[in-house]
């Protein structure tokens, strides 16, 4: 070994890497091995691949197109919100996406607000669900996430550049030129291809707004293939073809992707002496309340839809958010058994563990996963009995490259700052994990369990295709009763959702940073 | 003695080599421009970084593939010595135990220890409650409990203002003549070494000179230092 001593193992952290991959690997194995009893490719299946790509590129476009004036004016603008704005840009990550769907609908759908709006000019009401529908819920989810990566790129602009700018009297077409198309030439590409990524794998979207012939993602015709006819094989195959191309994609996004828009540090504004005419201010002005308004209308919505059926919910809703509470409880002790051994190994010098996890993190369909799993278990259990601590153990895995993003650059500080000192006074393994590593690692350890824990509560994936009728978690009863047109039970679910998702994350982020010295 | 014999010490790309011996309970500083390997110097005696070619011995046992925590050694660092989520008994009592499990009587060493650097009764602070100046104590007297024959300090009290510096230097010296222990100290300023180093060794172009007498070499020193000092 040519590198430092360290105080603190690898290989914890590479088993836990190990099992990781072994699981996706695995799982994969099993689907590849039944996709060759499978038939072929039909022409239902080629439509899911033309869909799946039509919509994951639409919805790129369109965030990252809409974040460029957006992140402009964030950039720009000082006023009063700004701070809180940008902070909101953060929660669609950890909203439960049938809460969002909820939420659209409540706004955009056949009753909704909009429609309401157009009634009053004899308009025609609007029609979500289908392309458009799937296509408005991934921007609403993905245009926070392209806003904070330029936002980013913005504030990554030395603020001397600014001024020489200024002095050099640049107008819009010569800011556009020295700083902004460089900027966006650099981190526009990464966004756009982590908002493809992303939509993908989309399948509580195209669940609830898609479905037909027409609008199904291949995670979804796995799921049909699945549920409905219980074609393994053809599960398998598409199965297949989901990992083939979310693999690819993630190594494109890992390639041009530069930041993750995490950082801190986002609410600095930018003294900037461009842009002060009456037309710019005004431009910016509209993207700033346009961006809020869809934001925080379909949050408002459900909060409006949800409080009269908050009080009316069925003894089954409370057992379904029973059921939730264990998987994220369950998902988030997983995600820190195996993220904080592979952060303390990234740090220690395997640097791989940290990109391989985000490799396979990204590439991994919680549904190929699932239905790995489930041919593994069928011959020698009921899979269905194992729902709860399936789903827990999918949902860590999926949670785990944004916590390792969390906990790896602090891992190496903890590592870099304290590793000799610990080496020299003869502390090393569970004596240095004990007192040094965890109580240092803590404020990070609570945001990744916090988003861990959200993450898991709000997921609507892997359950759909273990739940027998008798289990639900949360998010599977909401969609259930929207299923059954009980939409006002529905929303009463959601706000209780959407409660007890921030609630599990400001719990555990708040808790690990209570009384933690810097 | 601690002897250094045609060591060859790796450090990313580029080496130091060191061949000399250093007297016991001597305190002998390294000077020498900034790059020159001061700190790879150091850090190879206490084991951080890999010898690639010859030994280190101390006393006549070698200790070139011994573990840091292992060898006869404390070390300083620049910064980073205290754990701020320990408070300052627990920070010196790792010098005993790192897992912090001490007896009665070793929490009483703890104590005196801290008393001894003048900060009695401050044991249940946590650092960020402490000065600058009482942080590097806190340090000290963890090296203390430590009881080992060599201390290196690789530039701790760099951060602290001049007249607080030389109070850190004339408390190491002190402590260091009471324990008869061995003292190695990185510095970049000639007045450290004047004054608590009897000896200076002089690193320059990848190589680390034996000692020579403090005011010798200084008042008239070879081309590489004059170089330094200007």
């Amino acid at each position: 070994m040519a590198g430092r001593a360290q105080p603190v193992s690898a290989y914890p952290g590479i088993s836990a890497a190990l099992l990781v991959a072994a699981l996706i690997l695995g799982t994969l194995g099993a689907v590849a091995l039944r996709a060759e009893a499978g038939s072929g490719f039909g022409a239902s299946d080629w439509a899911a691949l033309r869909f799946t790509l039509t919509q994951a590129s639409l919805s790129a476009l369109l965030s990252v197109g809409l974040a460029i004036p957006v992140a402009r004016a964030l950039a720009r603008r000082r006023f009063w919100g700004r701070s809180l704005l940008i902070a909101l840009l953060g929660a669609p990550f950890i909203l439960p996406v049938i809460v969002a769907i909820l939420g659209l609908l409540a706004v955009f759908g056949r009753a909704g607000w909009l429609s309401g709006l157009l009634g009053l000019f004899g308009m025609e009401p609007v029609q979500i669900y289908g392309l458009h529908g799937v296509v408005l819920a991934h921007v609403f989810f993905n245009l926070p996430l392209a806003t904070r990566l330029i936002l980013q790129g913005w504030q990554e602009i030395p603020a001397e550049r600014f001024r020489l700018a200024a002095q050099l009297d640049a107008g819009p077409l010569a800011m556009w030129r020295l700083l902004e198309g460089p900027m966006l030439r650099r981190v526009a590409p990464g966004a756009l291809a982590v908002v493809f990524a992303i939509c993908l794998s989309s399948f509580a979207v195209a669940l609830t707004l898609g479905g037909g012939p027409r609008a199904t993602t291949i995670e979804l015709a796995i799921y049909q293939a699945f549920r409905f006819d219980f074609d393994l094989g053809r599960a398998a195959l598409l199965s297949g073809l989901q990992l083939l191309l979310t693999g690819a994609a993630a190594l494109v996004a890992l390639r041009v992707s530069a930041g993750e828009g995490f950082g801190a540090g986002l609410d600095r504004a930018v003294q900037r002496w461009d842009g002060q005419g009456a037309l710019a201010r005004g431009l910016d002005g509209f993207w700033i309340v346009l961006s809020a308004a869809f934001l925080l209308l379909p949050l408002a919505a459900i909060v409006l839809a949800g409080l009269p059926g908050l009080a009316a919910l069925k003894g089954s809703v409370w057992q379904a958010a029973g059921n939730s509470i264990l998987v994220a409880a369950l998902s988030t002790v997983i995600l820190l058994m195996l993220a904080l051994p592979m952060a303390a190994a990234a740090a220690a010098g395997r640097s791989g563990i940290a990109e391989l996890s985000g490799i396979l993190g990204l590439a991994a369909s919680p549904l190929v996963i699932g239905t790995g799993l489930f041919i593994l278990i069928y011959p020698i259990a009921d899979p269905f009995a194992l729902a709860l601590p399936v789903t827990a153990l999918v949902n860590a895995v999926m949670a785990l490259p944004f916590a390792m993003r969390i906990l790896v650059p602090r891992a190496r500080e903890v590592l870099g700052r304290y590793g000799r000192l610990s080496l020299s006074l003869d502390m090393q393994g569970w004596a240095f994990v004990r007192r040094v590593y965890l109580p240092r690692m803590r404020a990070q350890t609570g945001f990744a369990a916090g988003l861990a824990a959200a993450l898991s509560m709000g997921d609507l994936g892997v359950v759909a295709l273990f739940a027998d009728p008798d289990f639900a978690t949360l998010p599977l009863q909401i969609y259930r009763l929207m299923g059954a047109y009980r939409m006002e039970a529905a929303a009463g679910a959601a706000l209780l959702l959407l409660v007890l998702s921030m609630g599990a994350f400001w719990i555990l982020d708040r808790g690990g940073r209570w009384h933690a010295e810097a | 003695m601690l002897r250094l014999e045609t060591c060859r010490i790796m450090n990313g790309d580029y080496a130091v080599e060191a061949d000399l011996e250093i007297a016991p309970g001597a305190c002998v500083a390294v000077i020498g421009p900034s790059g020159a390997g001061k700190s790879t110097l150091v850090e190879a005696v206490a084991g951080f970084l890999p010898v690639t070619r010859g030994r280190i011995l101390w006393n006549g046992a070698e200790l070139t593939r011994q573990a840091p925590g292992k060898r006869p050694v404390a070390m300083l660092f620049q910064d980073g010595n205290l754990f701020p989520h320990l408070t300052v008994a627990q920070n010196v009592g790792l010098g005993l135990h790192a897992n912090l499990r001490l007896s009665a009587s070793e929490w009483r060493r703890v104590d005196a220890a801290l008393e001894r650097v003048g900060l009695g009764g401050m044991g249940t602070r946590k650092p960020a409650a402490l000065s600058g100046g009482q942080q590097s104590r806190v340090a000290l007297a963890r090296v203390l409990v430590q009881g080992r024959d060599i201390l290196l300090l690789d530039e701790p009290f760099a951060a602290l203002g001049p007249a607080l510096k030389a109070e850190m230097l004339d408390l190491v010296a002190e402590l260091a003549r009471e324990s008869g222990a061995t003292v190695l100290m990185v510095s970049h300023d000639p007045n450290d070494a004047r004054r608590i180093a009897d000896q200076v060794v002089l690193l320059a172009d990848g190589k680390a000179h034996p000692p020579q007498q403090t005011a010798e070499l200084l008042d008239n020193p070879p081309p590489a230092l004059k170089a330094y000092l200007g």
